[in-house]
């Protein structure tokens, strides 16, 4: 198969966009179009500076990397979460991303959850027996509580996270199984900060396809970490993406149609009375306190779930 | 060798040379949109008929927990 734009042999074919490009013409079709998509849906500018989430995994160096080429005002953050799973798995893909920085010249804010609370990811699930039996609902309210913490100290205009079409239709898909028009209503590109807690969130990479990314950062000679969180295994989201594909397989653009047309159908105002447009407002239109210890949002009085969280840690210290 | 050997994580599968990977990977039941395929380091397309005696590396693209 050659590249539409050149006599060259192409690296990936794209059926949802019946378009084929070579090694050359492909990692610049993403850069064009991640420009496209901050513009489009109005992520950030050129004045402002942008805090990038990364992993280590593949989504997250590669939109840094494209940040970088596009010369935004980009730093990177870091969270170590102290997961080993046999193989290391934290202090893998630190290393990854500190690679990734220094071969770029690029600022990188490492961040340690143990630091911050005391204890690592997987030892505060088995404490605070958050989440049943996985560490993963721990893990994500860390994670958000610390990104906006660290995005909001170094007065960052934006948190950019490398959420790709197979993680925004995944969400999707689960969300519609279950109609919460709760979170189908939050969901989009972007999201604003509606507490003065809280940063804006933006993903400039949601409408590209999982397979892309991956082509991406093998094209690029971007080293991530392929082996996958020890925790993901089972995980819903990685079941829902496998029958997406086995969708997307026999329907070419099934899965971006699906999230396009859920974004044009939010524009026309879906869901809007589910999430009210002023700023102070939750999700249900509830309003937003502001958290004593840490500054954060919380939609009940008192101290926010991470907070709380982390005093019946230290309570739980004080009794042993 | 008339066969061609593919690779995804920890398996290995054996095909017959002379197919496109499409087919190659219909046979073996993966789905071309969960993975990539590379030859030498080297993406390359669906429609590539395998050569006997090479060695297909997969990728698996999907992630997230």
């Amino acid at each position: 198969m050659k590249c539409r734009k050149c006599p060259q042999k192409a690296v990936i074919n794209m059926r949802q966009h019946k378009l084929a490009l070579c090694a050359v013409h492909f990692p610049q079709w993403m850069v064009e179009q991640t420009q496209r998509f901050i513009q489009k849906y109005r992520m950030f500018t050129p004045e402002e500076r942008v805090l990038v989430a990364v992993s280590g995994g593949k989504d997250s160096l590669s939109l840094w990397d494209i940040l970088w080429q596009l010369g935004y005002q980009v730093d990177g953050v870091y969270i170590s979460l102290g997961i080993d799973g046999g193989f290391g798995y934290s202090q893998k893909s630190q290393a990854l991303c500190e690679k990734f920085a220094a071969q770029r010249g690029l600022k990188l804010i490492v961040v340690s959850a143990s630091d911050q609370v005391g204890l690592t990811i997987p030892e505060l699930a088995a404490v605070t027996q958050r989440g049943k039996d996985k560490p993963c609902s721990v893990c994500g309210l860390t994670k958000r509580h610390i990104l906006d913490r660290v995005a909001l100290e170094g007065k960052y205009d934006a948190l950019a996270t490398g959420h790709n079409l197979d993680d925004e239709v995944a969400v999707l898909f689960g969300n519609t199984l279950n109609w919460n028009v709760g979170y189908l209503s939050r969901q989009s590109p972007v999201l604003p900060a509606r507490h003065p807690g809280l940063v804006r969130k933006v993903k400039p990479l949601c409408r590209f396809y999982e397979r892309e990314m991956a082509a991406y950062a093998l094209v690029r000679g971007i080293e991530y970490i392929y082996e996958e969180c020890p925790h993901a295994e089972g995980s819903t989201t990685i079941y829902y993406k496998t029958l997406l594909n086995q969708l997307e397989a026999d329907r070419p653009g099934a899965k971006l149609s699906f999230y396009l047309a859920f974004l044009r159908a939010k524009e026309k105002g879906l869901f809007a009375q589910f999430f009210p447009e002023e700023e102070g407002l939750g999700a249900g239109g509830e309003v937003l306190h502001t958290c004593p210890n840490c500054g954060g949002p919380t939609t009940l009085e008192g101290l926010c779930a991470f907070c709380r969280m982390v005093d019946k840690v230290h309570e739980m210290g004080k009794q042993t | 060798m008339e066969t061609v050997k593919i690779v995804l994580r920890d398996q290995e599968y054996e095909v017959k040379g002379g197919m496109t990977l499409r087919d190659a990977l219909n046979q073996l039941g993966i789905n071309r949109e969960s993975v990539l395929a590379t030859r030498q380091g080297e993406l390359i397309t669906d429609d590539e008929i395998l050569r006997p005696g090479e060695t297909i590396r997969l990728v698996a693209v999907i992630s997230g927990g």
